[in-house]
């Protein structure tokens, strides 16, 4: 039977890159000198299932690292070896190996065979605590080679003659005499000779008991071997004696093959001595395959694990649609007006199932968030130990459940923040403790639903943002007038302009490559904002507020002429008729509204899209619909307001192309397409 | 047809063992842990049980232990899949009451000639 094992390949690269974040966050929260077995026991499990699959799918290189990783597990749940740092950051960076192993197999590319022999030795290496070179033999695992008894003696052997008594258990572990007799009966010429002096009178006798004892003869040219495997699983449970017969012909003893043997041997001193040597070697390798320019396309896997609940609730939702379904086409069979109400109730029933179906695929798409918090602590702990800085990080509301393009794009920005919190807010153990705080800085990740809108926040208790240095700098980057006016709020702002680094020196930690404004941009891109919160000495809080989902979007319908476009819901802040008295026109600089003290910007939405036909030309005419993007509100001017509703998203770029004001377009109940807008966007259209 | 109960918190080992025998034409349940199993042991008798050790809830050895004492599962063949390196819980197993055990690796063709030792 053969069967292709490649279709368990994803499954098993799944669960194993799983199995490799559980190890990660296990070894990140054992507590140095302590033992926590059940902590060391889920490590251990994923390190021996990774070992087990990669065994079973082919995959040598990975099994074989794994069962040094294994050994060393082993010995910490066993008590026999101490948890230390060293420790646990070779182990670390174990993980981080064997996860670069995994993917470059994967991606059906070549292992990086320096780095999985450098690693390897590192643990061999803590796994002896002695240096390499003088290790024991018996530290390095064996290649696993079948080793069969003597192999040569086979020729000579004509039979066995066997003695089989088990004992009164044999029975109680499920085996069975006759399962073995059935197998030697397939090895050659067989007969059983039944002892049946142990068998008590009928009335001490346990049927469960196994009292009878065997004499069995198998003739034909077969291995020891052989029949220890017969016998293999109750070797301790019975008492057995076999003996050969053999040939007359037999006249020389059997070759021992010294060479094969010698050979292994010569290999692993080899091994010892001169570890370097295969380092290099594995070098050469390495080089040889990095000239052959090879295309290596990553993979990206696109499926998603799913609870299997969510599964369910989706099968019975379909489920109650099929029966509507069903109702309703036997209404609309032999329609009469009488049968009017049972459509309506069909209908109304419906839509009802319509909804909760979409909810619950929806639901599909969710993943918890922890899938982009779960590597912090990690980083975390890499930043503190590379600065010498003191840093507690917690996570709160991991679970909370986000769109999985969500999650896959909000984790770049989220390295940014957490990284700046470690790098740039957390102060030096002695500052923190010069200024009255404990010495452990505290950075706190932590998601939430709010509405329809996911808010992460990153805090941290470091050293805030200075208002007066992001001013001067901002002035000295020529970003800012000198004499530039700004609330608390404006001055945070400024680093998101491009170009701007409060960092006073860059590390190689943080301060390269993306900024902030990066950062908002991806967030903005994502129909999400930023805001930050600050106080000088005390700390910073940044917040991020992002849609549930990408996919769907709870829109508000507005009337521009004819026109119907779609107002992002959450980014409305109230809608008002205009009073002639509260509008200002500066000179040049278009129309604002004055709304509680503060002006608001009117954006004529007709004029931007060159609508005709428009119901309201006069501000008095129309509606002002307040709005608010990046921090800043303005005044859309519409016709009328239309129905509040759920609009599927449909990217106007994929089908189109990119329209300057419009973040997607959708289709309406009517079959017509309707523009979404982009306040953002907006606001860049209304100022050319 | 033999039903088998297949435990495994793996999932791509439970496909794989899965997969195998229900291509050699047994019927297979699938078990992610010992507690798991034992539950669907309960529920429904099965004809074998092939069962990893390493699994979180309950491991294969007080599986084996527990079923053992139902009195359904007395002489049901009970195999563990073990590695090499764990072949210090072969005792373990065995005076639990295992009745053999599969060595992992193994590809699809030893376990079935493991399985088809028990299961004639």
């Amino acid at each position: 039977m053969s069967i292709d094992m490649v279709q368990f390949h994803q499954v098993f690269f799944e669960e194993s890159f799983e199995g490799l974040d559980t190890m990660e966050s296990g070894l990140l929260n054992l507590d140095m000198g302590d033992v926590d077995v059940d902590e060391i026991n889920t490590i251990f499990r994923a390190a021996h299932s990774i070992k087990g699959g990669s065994g079973t799918f082919g995959f040598s290189a990975v099994s074989d690292f794994t069962h040094v990783m294994e050994t060393m597990l082993d010995e910490m749940r066993d008590g026999r070896r101490k948890v230390t740092k060293p420790a646990i950051d070779v182990l670390l960076g174990s993980v981080d190996c064997l996860r670069e192993m995994l993917r470059a197999i994967q991606n059906e590319d070549e292992i990086n065979l320096v780095s999985v022999a450098e690693h390897k030795a590192a643990l061999e290496n803590a796994l002896n605590n002695t240096d390499v070179n003088s290790s024991q033999s018996d530290q390095f695992i064996p290649p696993l080679i079948n080793v069969a008894t003597p192999v040569a003696a086979d020729s000579q052997v004509e039979g066995w003659v066997i003695s089989f008594s088990p004992h009164v258990n044999l029975l109680r572990t499920g085996n069975d005499p006759v399962r073995m007799f059935r197998e030697l009966a397939e090895l050659g010429d067989f007969t059983v000779n039944v002892d049946l002096q142990g068998v008590p009178d009928l009335y001490d006798l346990d049927a469960e008991d196994c009292h009878l004892s065997w004499k069995l003869i198998v003739n034909g040219a077969i291995s020891a071997h052989a029949i220890d495997e017969v016998f293999d699983w109750v070797e301790d449970e019975c008492d057995l004696a076999k003996q050969a017969i053999y040939s007359q012909m037999a006249t020389h003893l059997p070759d021992v093959n010294i060479s094969d043997v010698s050979l292994n041997v010569i290999a692993s001193v080899a091994e010892l001595s001169n570890k370097t040597e295969i380092i290099q070697h594995a070098e050469v390798i390495h080089k040889e395959d990095k000239d052959e320019s090879k295309s290596s396309v990553a993979k990206v896997s696109n499926s998603i694990r799913v609870d299997t609940g969510k599964i369910d609730t989706l099968i019975n939702m379909v489920g109650e649609l099929v029966i509507t379904q069903s109702m309703l086409s036997l209404v609309g069979e032999h329609f009469e007006v009488t049968k009017l109400d049972q459509l309506k109730n069909g209908l109304s029933q419906l839509e009802r199932h319509t909804r909760e179906l979409q909810e619950s695929v929806m639901n599909i798409r969710m993943l918890p968030i922890s899938f982009v918090f779960s590597r912090f602590p990690r980083m975390a702990r890499d930043i503190s130990s590379k600065l010498g800085k003191k840093i507690d990080l917690k996570l709160i509301g991991e679970n909370t459940e986000v769109d999985k393009t969500v999650v896959e794009l909000l984790s770049d920005p989220l390295v940014h923040l957490v990284r700046n919190s470690l790098d740039h807010g957390i102060e030096m153990p002695e500052v923190r403790l010069a200024a009255g705080k404990s010495e452990t800085g505290t950075v706190i990740l932590e998601a939430y639903h709010r509405g329809g809108n996911i808010v992460i926040e990153v805090r941290d208790d470091g050293k805030g943002l200075d208002k007066g240095m992001l001013r001067a700098k901002a002035i000295e980057k020529g970003l800012i007038a000198t004499d530039a006016v700004l609330t608390d709020k404006q001055t945070y702002e400024l680093i998101f302009m491009p170009g701007f680094s409060t960092a006073e020196k860059l590390t190689d930690i943080s301060g390269r490559g993306v900024g902030m404004d990066v950062v908002r941009r991806n967030i903005q891109a994502l129909g999400g904002n930023i805001e930050i919160i600050s106080e000088l000495g005390k700390g910073s809080t940044i917040a991020i507020h992002l849609p549930l989902t990408l996919a769907i979007l709870d829109g508000q319908s507005i009337a521009v002429g004819d026109e119907i476009y779609i107002l992002p819901l959450g980014s409305i802040v109230e809608s008002l008729n205009i009073k002639e008295d509260r509008i200002n026109r500066v000179g040049g600089k278009g129309e604002t509204f004055l709304l509680r003290g503060i002006y608001l910007p009117i954006i004529r939405l007709h004029e931007i899209f060159n609508v005709p036909n428009v119901k309201a030309t006069k501000l008095t005419e129309g509606l002002l619909v307040v709005v608010e993007g990046q921090g800043e509100r303005y005044g859309l001017f519409v016709d009328d307001l239309l129905g509040q509703q759920q609009v599927v998203i449909k990217s106007l770029e994929a089908n189109y192309r990119r329209v300057e004001g419009v973040s997607a377009a959708t289709i309406l109940g009517d079959g017509s397409v309707a523009l979404i807008l982009d306040i953002p966007g907006l606001v860049r259209l209304s100022n050319q | 047809m033999a039903t088998i109960l297949a435990v495994d918190d793996s999932a791509s080992m439970r496909q794989m063992v899965s997969f195998t025998l229900k291509g050699a034409g047994y019927n297979v349940v699938e078990a992610v842990d010992g507690l798991d199993a034992l539950n669907k042991a309960k529920a429904q008798t099965f004809d074998c049980v092939v069962t990893d050790v390493n699994m979180p809830n309950k491991d294969g050895i007080s599986l084996i232990k527990d079923l053992r004492a139902l009195p359904n599962y007395k002489f049901t063949p009970m195999l563990m899949l073990t590695t090499e390196s764990g072949m210090d819980k072969k005792q373990q197993g065995k005076d639990a009451g295992a009745t053999g055990w599969i060595v992992k690796p193994f590809n699809p063709d030893q376990l079935l000639k493991t399985i088809k030792k028990v299961m004639e």
